[in-house]
C-alpha cells in the first residue's frame, strides 16, 4: 500500500519533471525567435528526457526494493532477539515470520508462536522506518535526476535523439521478456526432466513399449513398480494428432481454400471465409464436448455394427475426427494465403492456354502455392500434437500401442494432465515423469514449426 | 473510315477476315470500357492496337479469347466471330477458343516448372501428343519457331522462370504456339524488357507472320510501324481509326490520330 503511494508520487513528481523541461525549451524557442534549428529539438522531448532522468533511477529503487525489501526487513527483525531465540533460517523462519505478518495486518487473530507478538510491534516498527527511508531515497533520486536533467536543457542539447534511443531500449525490454520467459520455460523443463532421467533411463524412457506410471508409494506394495516407457504415448499423439486428424484437416481445408480462393463469388467468399476463421476461435473445451458426447457414441455405435462389440467408448477415431474438425481453419487460411500470393499471371496464362479452372488448379496454382500449403500443414501438425482438451475428454488414458482407430489411445498431453492433476509428490518418478514427456512434445513441435516457417520463408522468396 | 458502319471491304484486301467484331461494348460493373467498336482482323497481318493508357485496347484484345470472363464483373455486348462463328454463343466451349486463340502477356508469365513442361502444358490439356516421342517434335518445333531452341535445348529440365525477361517471354510464346493456335494475341509483350530482348521478340513477331493471325497491343508507336501492316487506334474507349499501318502514320484521316502519332498527347 505504502508502496504503491510512493509509486504514485513518483510519477506525479516524473510528470511535474516534464511539464518544467517542455516549459524551459519553450522559452527558449521563444528566445531564439521561434526559428526552426534555433533549438535542436521539440519541447515536448526536452521535457520526456527530464522526465525520463527523473524517473528512471527513482523507479529502479523502488522496485529493488519491492524486491528485495521484505528480507532486509526480516533481518532486521530477526536481529533484535537474542542470538539464542533466533529461528533457525528456513521453514522455522518463513512460519514464524508470517505469523508476524499476519498478527501486523490483523488477519491473524492470534499466533501459535509465541514469539511472533513479541516481534510484531518491532517488525511494524522497522517496516515502517526502512518503507520511508526508501520512499525518500526515491524522491531524492527523482529530484536530483530532475535537476541534473534540467540544467542540460540549452538549444543545442540533442534531446530528442536521447529520447529515441530510450525508447528504443525500451521496446527492446518489451521484446526481449517473452523471449527469456520461453528460455525459462524450457529451462525448467529440462531441470524436471534430469531429476527424472537420473530415475529412469532415458533409452527405456524413449524406446520403452510399456507405459504404467504407478509407483509403489511403500515399500510392501505390489504390482506398482512402474513402467516408463513413452512409446505408446508417442505413438497416440501422431496416431491421432498426425494421421486421423491430418486425414480429416488436409483435404477439407484444401478444398474449402481452393474453392474460396478461385470458384466462390466474391460476395459468398466475403463471408464464407471470416466465418471459417471463426472455427478457429472456438475454445478447444467446446470441441471436447462435442468429441466425447456427439462423435465418441457415433463412433462406437459405428465399430459394433463392424463387429467390435466390447468397442470403446473412447477412441482414437473420435478424437482425431473432431481434432481434424478443429484443424481445417488453420490449413485452409494457410493454403488460402499461398493461393492468393500465387501471381494472377499465373492463372490467366493456364486460362488463356485453353486450361479449364480444375486443370489451372491441379497444374499450376497447387503446385506454385505448395511450399506455402506445406507449411500451413506442418504448423497444423504441431498445434494438433500439442492439442490437450480434445484427447483428455474423448481419447482416453489406456496406452495401447495399436492401429485400430476404433480403441482407445492416449497422447501425451492426456498423460501430462492425468500425472500432474491432483496431490503429487514432487520427488516420484511418476510426477517427473510428466516434464520429461512435455519436454519431448516441446522438442517435436519446435522442430517442426522451425522446419515449417523455413519452408513457407523459402515459398515467400520465390516470388519477389 | 467511321468504325460504326461495317468494314471497307477493300480493307480485307483479299483475305477473308479471320475474327470479326460488330458494336462491341464491354462494361467492367457500371463503368463503360469499350463502346461500339467494330473490327475485321486477317489472317495474314499482323494487327496493331495503339492508344494512350487505359483507351481499351487491351481490354478489346481480351474479349477477343474471352479472357474478360475470368473478370468478375466484366458484361461484353454485341457480336465478335473467329472464322463466322460468334465465339460468345452458347454453343462455342471456351476451352476449344482458347485453344484456337492463344495469348501472350505483357509480363512474361511461365509457370514455374521446367522448359520442356511449360510448352508441354498445353499440347497436354489438350492431349495433343500420344506418346513421348510426339511430345518431343511438338516442343521442339515450338521452341524452334520461339527461336529459342538453341539457347535451351541442352537444358530443357531447367525452371523456365529462371530464364532472363526476354528468353521467358520467347518461352510464353513457345507455348502458346505449341497447341498451334490460328490467333496470337499479343498483350504489350515487350513493355517489361529490355532494348535487345524487344528486338529479338520483333523480329520473331516478322518471323510469324503468315503462320498465325496476330494482334499485338502496344504503345510504343515505333513498335507498332516496325511490325504491323494494320493499325488500330483506340482512344477512350472508342476505336478511331483502323488502317494500313503505312497510312496510319503517314497520311492519318482523324486529327485524334494525328495528335496522338505526333506526341501531342498520350
Amino acid at each position: 500500500m505504502r508502496l504503491l503511494i510512493a509509486f504514485a508520487m513518483v510519477l506525479a513528481l516524473a510528470g511535474l519533471a516534464y511539464l518544467a523541461g517542455r516549459g524551459r525549451a519553450n522559452r527558449l524557442v521563444l528566445a531564439g525567435g521561434n526559428r526552426i534549428g534555433a533549438v535542436h529539438s521539440r519541447p515536448v522531448y526536452h521535457g520526456a528526457y527530464m522526465a525520463v532522468l527523473a524517473l528512471a533511477p527513482a523507479l529502479l529503487l523502488l522496485a529493488g526494493w519491492a524486491i528485495v525489501g521484505e528480507n532486509v526487513i526480516e533481518g532486521q527483525v530477526v536481529a533484535t532477539m537474542p542470538a539464542a531465540s533466533q529461528p533457525a533460517p528456513g521453514n522455522d523462519r518463513v512460519a514464524l515470520m508470517n505469523e508476524v505478518r499476519g498478527l501486523v495486518t490483523g488477519d491473524l487473530p492470534q499466533a501459535f508462536n509465541p514469539l511472533a507478538p513479541v516481534l510484531a510491534p518491532r517488525y511494524a516498527a522497522i517496516k515502517n522506518n526502512l518503507d520511508l527511508l526508501a520512499g525518500a531515497l526515491a524522491v531524492a533520486l527523482l529530484c536530483l535526476g530532475g535537476l541534473w536533467g534540467y540544467s542540460r536543457i540549452r538549444p543545442d542539447f540533442r534531446a530528442r535523439n536521447r529520447v529515441e534511443a530510450q525508447v528504443r531500449v525500451l521496446l527492446l525490454v518489451a521484446s526481449v521478456v517473452a523471449i527469456i520467459t520461453t528460455f525459462g520455460i524450457v529451462l525448467s523443463l529440462i531441470f524436471e526432466s534430469i531429476r527424472f532421467f537420473r530415475m529412469v533411463s532415458p533409452v527405456e524412457f524413449l524406446t520403452g513399449l510399456a507405459w504404467s506410471p504407478q509407483t509403489a508409494l511403500r515399500a510392501d506394495q505390489v504390482g506398482s513398480t512402474g513402467a516408463f516407457g513413452a512409446v505408446p504415448l508417442f505413438w497416440g499423439t501422431i496416431f491421432i494428432g498426425a494421421i486421423i486428424a491430418m486425414a480429416v484437416a488436409i483435404p477439407l481445408g484444401l478444398m474449402s481454400a481452393i474453392y474460396l480462393t478461385q470458384y466462390a463469388q466474391p460476395s459468398l467468399r466475403k463471408w464464407m471465409k471470416p466465418v471459417l476463421e471463426l472455427l478457429a476461435g472456438v475454445p478447444t473445451v467446446v470441441y471436447g464436448f462435442f468429441a466425447a458426447l456427439t462423435v465418441a457414441p457415433l463412433v462406437r455405435q459405428l465399430a459394433v455394427m463392424l463387429g467390435m462389440v466390447d468397442a470403446s467408448a473412447d477412441s482414437a477415431l473420435a478424437a482425431g475426427l473432431v481434432m481434424g474438425v478443429m484443424i481445417i481453419p488453420f490449413v485452409s487460411s494457410m493454403a488460402d494465403d499461398a493461393l492468393t500470393a500465387v501471381p494472377r499471371a499465373m492463372r490467366d496464362g493456364s486460362l488463356a492456354m485453353g486450361a479449364t479452372m480444375s486443370e489451372t488448379v491441379k497444374k499450376v496454382m497447387v503446385p506454385a502455392a505448395l511450399p506455402g500449403i506445406i507449411g500451413g500443414v506442418l504448423l497444423a501438425v504441431s498445434r494438433a500434437i500439442g492439442e490437450t482438451m480434445i484427447v483428455v475428454m474423448a481419447a482416453g488414458l489406456a496406452a495401447n500401442l495399436t492401429a485400430n482407430p476404433f480403441a482407445s489411445v492416449t497422447t501425451v498431453t492426456t498423460q501430462i494432465v492425468a500425472l500432474l492433476t491432483g496431490d503429487q509428490e514432487f520427488d516420484s518418478a511418476k510426477t517427473l515423469s510428466a516434464f520429461a514427456l512435455g519436454l519431448v512434445l516441446f522438442m517435436m513441435t519446435l522442430v517442426l514449426n522451425i522446419y515449417a516457417l523455413a519452408v513457407v520463408k523459402r515459398y515467400r522468396e520465390a516470388y519477389e | 473510315m467511321n468504325p460504326n458502319s461495317a468494314p471497307n471491304p477493300a480493307m480485307g484486301h483479299n483475305n477473308v477476315p479471320k475474327m470479326t467484331a460488330r458494336d462491341v461494348n464491354v462494361f467492367y460493373g457500371q463503368k463503360q470500357a469499350i463502346r461500339n467498336v467494330s473490327i475485321d482482323v486477317t489472317s495474314d497481318n499482323v494487327t496493331a492496337f495503339i492508344g494512350p493508357s487505359g483507351c481499351g485496347k487491351s481490354t478489346f484484345l481480351r474479349c477477343l479469347n474471352r479472357m474478360n470472363d475470368t473478370v468478375d464483373g466484366a458484361r461484353v455486348e454485341g457480336r465478335i466471330e473467329l472464322d463466322a462463328q460468334d465465339i460468345y454463343a452458347p454453343a462455342m466451349d471456351v476451352v476449344q477458343l482458347r485453344a484456337r486463340v492463344g495469348m501472350v502477356f505483357q509480363k512474361p508469365n511461365p509457370f514455374p516448372k521446367s522448359i520442356y513442361e511449360n510448352v508441354a502444358y498445353g499440347p497436354r490439356i489438350h492431349g495433343l501428343a500420344q506418346a513421348k516421342a510426339d511430345m518431343d517434335n511438338i516442343v521442339e518445333s515450338a521452341l524452334r519457331r520461339a527461336g529459342l531452341w538453341e539457347e535451351v535445348k541442352d537444358r530443357l529440365g531447367e525452371s523456365g522462370t529462371a530464364m532472363s525477361g526476354g528468353q521467358q517471354q520467347r518461352l510464353c510464346i513457345a507455348r502458346a504456339i505449341a497447341v498451334d493456335p490460328e490467333v496470337i494475341l499479343m498483350d504489350e509483350p515487350c513493355s517489361a524488357l529490355d532494348p535487345i530482348a524487344t528486338a529479338r521478340i520483333e523480329e520473331l513477331i516478322d518471323e510469324l507472320r503468315g503462320r498465325y493471325a496476330i494482334v499485338i497491343v502496344t504503345h510504343n508507336m515505333q513498335q507498332a510501324a516496325r511490325v504491323s501492316q494494320k493499325t488500330a487506334f483506340f482512344h477512350l474507349g472508342t476505336l478511331v481509326e483502323y488502317d494500313d499501318t503505312s497510312a496510319i502514320f503517314t497520311n492519318p484521316r482523324e486529327t485524334r490520330t494525328k495528335d496522338y502519332i505526333t506526341g501531342r498527347y498520350g
